[in-house]
């Protein structure tokens, strides 16, 4: 039982003691996963928007074609971004292969389409509600897309949520674009993953912990904020 | 009338599958304040939309001697999640106005609907009859040489239906022609110059006001005010 415990309690030791290496990994998590996030957003918000509202060839396509990609197996996105980024791949020149600049750009595509579903499920809501309205007023469907996007900001608030989830939780991309290297490119899931193999479980468990933390704090407060929303706009 | 109609119809017709929504309607629209009534399922709404150009017909055509500036305002009134001046500007900000112009102009309107002290309230947490005002402001502000209503008051309660037929009065007294759709045979009366009678997709009778309520021309019409009225 004791050797059961042990670990728990060196993890509780790191988390409390603000250990340094923990903190790094910690940041590079949170800074990339948000990155790329954010990435997806700008990315995928627009695209979802303009699948609810728009008229255009291939737009059923388009959301089949996003709707699966929501379940893009990570380490698939991994490998095709580190045939690009390789030295030998279209994008190689730029040498960003086992940087954090790798990461974030394998998370932003595996997040991207996980936000264009999501977001054209919400817009569409929208549309239907506010759809003659804004055709009686004389908006353009772009312009409609944009308006709604304001207009459902805080719905659209758990689609950038589900995205950073979806980020913050995946190890294969990251473990095969970054290359967990120390220091470097080792985040969370990364580190967890290795030194759970290695057997040092006290550092995997504090950022078990840690992760879960995060997710969430991140899910209490996006509630807190949907529900003062809806107060406050309705 | 003839001549100096604003709108004419012709063989208008709207059909989903197998189902006549509109049904070769032709009629020419020339009073000021035209009243559609007809029972529930009609074609009220989709002869409104139709007109509006929200809905395409499948049949027939819409001949208007002269284009006229169009708003319409819904049963529903749909706000954005924003203020009440700021649902007031989008209007008028997509027809291209410059930004002082927009606001000026809302603020105007939010006072002649009676909200001026409501404008930077949520719209949404407004009660349902402060919402279709803002929604009437939204459609004033744009100075519409026509406005149409689907149903404005159908749900309010009956102090907001009064204030909203006045701002209606008020907005027609501008200038606007009017062309709205109730179930309140009263309010029809009250706002009405002519009343176009549909059934079942059909165009039944077009009939002078006082003339459709005391002398109605179709038994149709004459079954329908035995039914609607109290």
């Amino acid at each position: 039982m004791h050797e059961f415990n042990e670990p728990f309690v060196t993890a509780w030791q790191l988390v409390a003691g603000a250990d340094a290496r923990l903190a790094g990994i910690v940041l590079l998590s949170l800074s990339v996963s948000l990155t790329a996030t954010l990435i997806a957003c700008v990315a995928g918000m627009p695209v979802g928007a303009l699948l609810a509202v728009g008229r255009f060839p291939g737009r059923r396509v388009l959301i089949v074609l996003f709707n699966g990609l929501m379940g893009l197996p990570p380490v698939v996105v991994g490998l095709l971004i580190y045939l690009l980024l390789s030295r030998a791949g279209p994008l190689g020149q730029f040498g960003l292969l086992f940087s954090p600049a790798a990461m974030v750009i394998a998370q932003a595509v595996l997040v991207t389409p996980i936000v264009a579903a999501l977001t054209r499920q919400v817009i569409a809501d929208e549309w239907s509600e506010y759809r003659e309205q804004l055709r009686s007023l004389g908006a353009s469907r772009s312009r409609a897309a944009a308006t709604l996007l304001w207009d459902g900001r805080f719905s659209l608030s758990t689609a950038a949520l589900a995205g950073f989830g979806r980020a913050i939780a995946e190890v294969g991309a990251v473990m095969i674009v970054g290359g967990n290297i120390d220091g470097v490119t080792r985040v969370m899931t990364t580190t967890i993953a290795l030194e759970t193999s290695k057997g040092d479980l006290p550092l995997a468990l504090a950022l078990g912990f840690i992760l879960i933390a995060v997710v969430l704090a991140i899910n209490a407060v996006a509630y807190a904020m949907r529900g003062w929303a809806e107060r406050h706009w309705g | 009338m003839n001549g100096t109609h604003w709108l004419a119809v012709n063989g208008l017709s709207l059909t989903e599958g197998s189902t006549r929504i509109i049904d070769d309607a032709s009629l020419r629209f020339g009073a000021q304040h035209t009243v559609v009534l007809g029972p529930n399922g009609a074609g009220k709404s989709t002869l409104l939309r139709l007109i509006h150009g929200l809905l395409h017909p499948t049949g027939g055509s819409l001949d208007w001697p002269r284009a006229l500036s169009q708003a319409m305002v819904f049963q529903r009134p749909v706000m954005l999640r924003t203020t009440a001046l700021a649902n007031v500007i989008y209007g008028l900000k997509l027809k291209g106005h410059s930004a002082t112009e927009c606001e000026q102009r809302a603020r105007q309107a939010l006072a002649r609907v009676g909200l001026d002290a409501l404008a930077k309230r949520p719209a949404r947490l407004l009660s349902g009859g402060e919402q279709q005002r803002v929604a009437l402001a939204r459609a004033w502000a744009l100075e519409p040489q026509l406005l149409i209503l689907d149903e404005p008051t159908a749900s309010l309660d009956p102090a907001s239906s009064r204030e909203v037929e006045r701002i209606i009065k008020d907005i027609a007294a501008a200038g606007a022609r009017i062309l709205m759709t109730t179930h309140n045979l009263g309010q029809a009366r009250r706002l009405g110059e002519e009343i176009v009678f549909i059934d079942r997709g059909r165009i039944v009778e077009q009939t002078p006001v006082e003339q459709f309520f005391t002398q109605p021309q179709t038994e149709a019409a004459q079954r329908f005010l035995k039914e609607e009225s109290p």
